[in-house]
């Protein structure tokens, strides 16, 4: 295929890509440096209330936005530097809450609140739903073959479901007096409030990640286990392995390429969480990084978005994935190299 | 599994399978329960007692309710229905349709069905019970509460049809668009082992693990003010693109692109580069080739990933809360804007009706298409 050929099948899709992945991105990068604000001036305003015998009149400076002739806000974008990140990390806050009361008092600022959550959320699901996965899977494969299939359909049920959707159906079990709530509470004979302090909050986000994500999981290594050479099986039976053992030395290297494949694509989508902060209403108490960003583009009540606030902490987001991608980027590259 | 020695002692296959089905109770409890509190009245939906909320005494009470006989009458309607669709329709698809439009037969003969059970269930089935219940006694009796006044609301007093027809709008968008394009592209990417088309890869896998608010930081101010640029180009009615559903689509479609590239691709790639060489030998150029001899070939993997192109689109809150206004908004974001509210219990049980409005298309969904959905999976995957 020579190349004249190869971009006309390939340029609709790259120039989707440059136009609505590249170029925000770039302008992301631009607006973080920039702050665009009304222009206010000062005016003196003399207002005069009814008196005896006079009428008393003050002087006042007040500062309004100036508008054109229009009648429009005039608006000035101007060169911050590094300020809309310093406004985001608040470093010196920080410092100063950590040099006195440890490093829980990081907790204050939305940050460093939101990348705790989101880094602790991603490495305590990532096990669990590796677990889960390849778990649930064995369990398939060992089921009957006439009850694999509705298995697997409702196993497919909580992935396909819509997140903030599948996220509200949890937090409805639990609002409130729920039936798991007065379940919890019967077997525990105390009094159970879900939603009032923040870690078992954190406890249901992650209970609802690894359901939304196991049956993933589960399926891919399902298909993984179709794979297995039983010849391998056999041998290892013969040499005297154990089940365990044959899990362990034959199995689980078989599927490890499946492994990295469900880690990879974990650890991307956990470090986006979202739509379990919107789902459980958990902004009070439990926030994530990516909802750091939503949070300021969400106009607040005059009608303002702190566009330069949001395009730092974006910016501040893109360095964890640049961190988790790197390893990824170089297998690909190995497996490529390797494959030709 | 036919060798002796691979087979496993009684005790480890009992447990295997007990734990198989509290996995399946626990996949599906969710869902299930959501479904059931829709259909009660606010004291039944939120009662601690589990028998109230599936038995329903206050909706009961409330003159809202199912009798044994309602109960047995609908079952062997729903199984008529479901036998019509599996055993009859096939056979007469096989006998009517001609040859090559199978497809057109298959969706006459579906919507046909699926108009006739509505009808049935809902118009036809009630009016005849009715006139039965008193004559029955006890099996006539009342025996669990349901009423279906909360779907009422959503769909009629809180416009949520109107929300429904801008997501059908927007997936159907979504679905069309990223397909149309992904196809070449994924056609393109498959046939050429050129460098450039590894780093266009490559490129596309970093923009798959960008979080979705990055980018909306992005479009959000270049939306607002967009009819200020675009008026050099456009003239005086240049739009603003932040609020109509075309914007959105075309956003989506770009975030959506490298999944679908890589996806398409590895499809392509499963189909032999041969068929298309013995196209041009024969005297096509490679457009040619590509509509003659691959389209034909790739529907299966066109299918798989225009289902995950329909769930991104149908799924997807961050993008549709920000971008779009209130009155092109899509299901999802005004569902939140259900919940913020939800003062009263009513208004909870209202919400837990929407939502479950929002998960009945996906339950279909899965149901029809769960082998092309599992294989979309492991596609990806095997290859590693």
């Amino acid at each position: 295929m020579n190349f004249k050929t190869f971009a006309a099948f390939v340029g609709p899709s790259v120039f989707m890509m440059l136009l609505f992945i590249a170029l925000p991105l770039a302008s992301v990068l631009k607006q973080s440096f920039y702050v665009t604000q009304p222009i206010y001036e000062t005016v003196e305003v003399e207002s005069c209330s009814p008196g005896f015998p006079e009428q008393i009149c003050v002087t006042e400076r007040k500062s309004v936005p100036k508008l054109d002739e229009d009648g429009k806000i005039v608006e000035v974008t101007t060169y911050v530097g590094l300020q809309s990140y310093r406004n985001v990390l608040e470093l010196e806050r920080a410092w100063n809450a950590v040099k006195r009361d440890g490093l829980m008092a990081l907790q204050s600022i939305d940050f460093w609140k939101a990348l705790r959550f989101t880094l602790t959320f991603t490495l305590i699901t990532l096990p669990l739903v590796l677990g889960f996965g390849l778990g649930i899977a064995l369990m398939i494969n060992n089921a009957s073959q006439a009850i694999k299939g509705p298995v697997i359909f409702i196993s497919l049920l909580p992935f396909i479901i819509t997140p903030v959707i599948g996220a509200l159906s949890i937090n409805w079990l639990f609002r409130g007096d729920g039936i798991l709530t007065a379940f919890i509470e019967w077997y525990l004979q105390r009094d159970v409030s879900m939603f009032a302090q923040a870690w078992t909050i954190e406890v249901l986000i992650m209970l609802y990640r690894v359901w939304h994500v196991a049956p993933f999981a589960a399926i891919v290594f399902y298909a993984g286990l179709q794979t297995v050479n039983s010849d391998a099986l056999e041998s290892a039976v013969i040499d005297g392995a154990s089940r365990w053992q044959r899990m362990k030395y034959v199995v689980i290297p078989h599927l490890m390429p499946l492994i990295i494949f469900i880690s990879m694509i974990h650890l991307m989508d956990a470090y986006r969480v979202f739509e379990e902060i919107v789902g459980f209403s958990s902004q009070g108490y439990v926030i994530s990084l990516q909802w750091l960003t939503y949070d300021f583009l969400v106009p607040d009540q005059a009608g303002n978005r702190s566009i330069s606030r949001a395009s730092a902490s974006a910016m501040l987001t893109m360095i964890g994935i640049a961190i988790l991608l790197v390893p990824l980027l170089r297998r690909t590259w190995q497996d490529h190299k390797g494959g030709h | 599994m036919s060798s002796r020695a691979l087979r496993q002692p009684f005790a480890l296959k009992f447990t295997s399978a007990t734990f198989l089905a509290i996995w399946c109770i626990v996949a599906a409890f969710p869902i299930f329960w959501i479904t059931v509190m829709s259909f009660k009245s606010p004291v039944d939906a939120f009662s601690s007692n589990p028998l109230n909320v599936v038995f329903g005494p206050s909706t009961r009470a409330g003159g809202n309710g199912l009798s044994i006989l309602d109960i047995l009458m609908g079952i062997v309607v729903i199984w008529i229905t479901a036998r019509l669709m599996t055993r009859t329709l096939p056979m007469m698809v096989a006998a009517y349709a001609p040859a090559g439009q199978k497809w057109i037969g298959w969706v006459i003969g579906s919507l046909v069905v699926a108009i006739g059970f509505l009808v049935t269930f809902f118009a036809i089935l009630p009016a005849i019970l009715d006139a039965l219940n008193p004559v029955f006694g006890p099996l006539g009796r009342d025996i669990i509460g349901l009423t279906t006044e909360h779907y009422k609301t959503v769909w009629i007093d809180r416009g949520f049809s109107n929300n429904f027809k801008n997501s059908m709008i927007v997936t159907t968008g979504v679905v069309t668009v990223s397909l149309t394009v992904g196809t070449l592209a994924g056609y393109g990417l498959a046939r050429s082992g050129s460098g450039l088309a590894f780093a266009i890869l490559i490129i596309a896998l970093v923009f798959r693990a960008l979080p979705h608010s990055v980018l909306v930081a992005g479009y959000l101010p270049v939306f607002i003010s967009s009819s200020e640029w675009l008026a050099p180009i456009l003239g005086e009615n240049a739009p603003t693109l932040y609020g109509k559903p075309f914007a959105v689509i075309a956003v989506l479609v770009a975030i959506n692109q490298p999944f679908t590239i890589w996806m398409l691709r590895s499809f392509f790639q499963s189909i032999p580069a041969e068929l298309d060489e013995a196209a041009r030998v024969d005297g096509c150029n490679h457009f040619q080739a590509f509509r003659r001899v691959i389209m034909p070939v790739m529907w299966p993997g066109v299918i798989t990933t225009g289902l995950f192109s329909f769930l991104l689109g149908y799924n997807d809150f961050l993008v549709t809360s920000l971008l779009l206004d209130a009155q092109n908004q899509t299901m999802v974001p005004a569902i939140a804007g259900m919940f913020s509210r939800e003062t009263t219990t009513t208004d909870q049980v209202v919400a837990v009706a929407a939502a479950v409005s929002i998960t009945a298309p996906l339950f279909f969904l899965v149901m029809v298409f769960q082998r092309q959905i599992v294989s979309g999976l492991t596609a990806g995957a095997v290859k590693g």
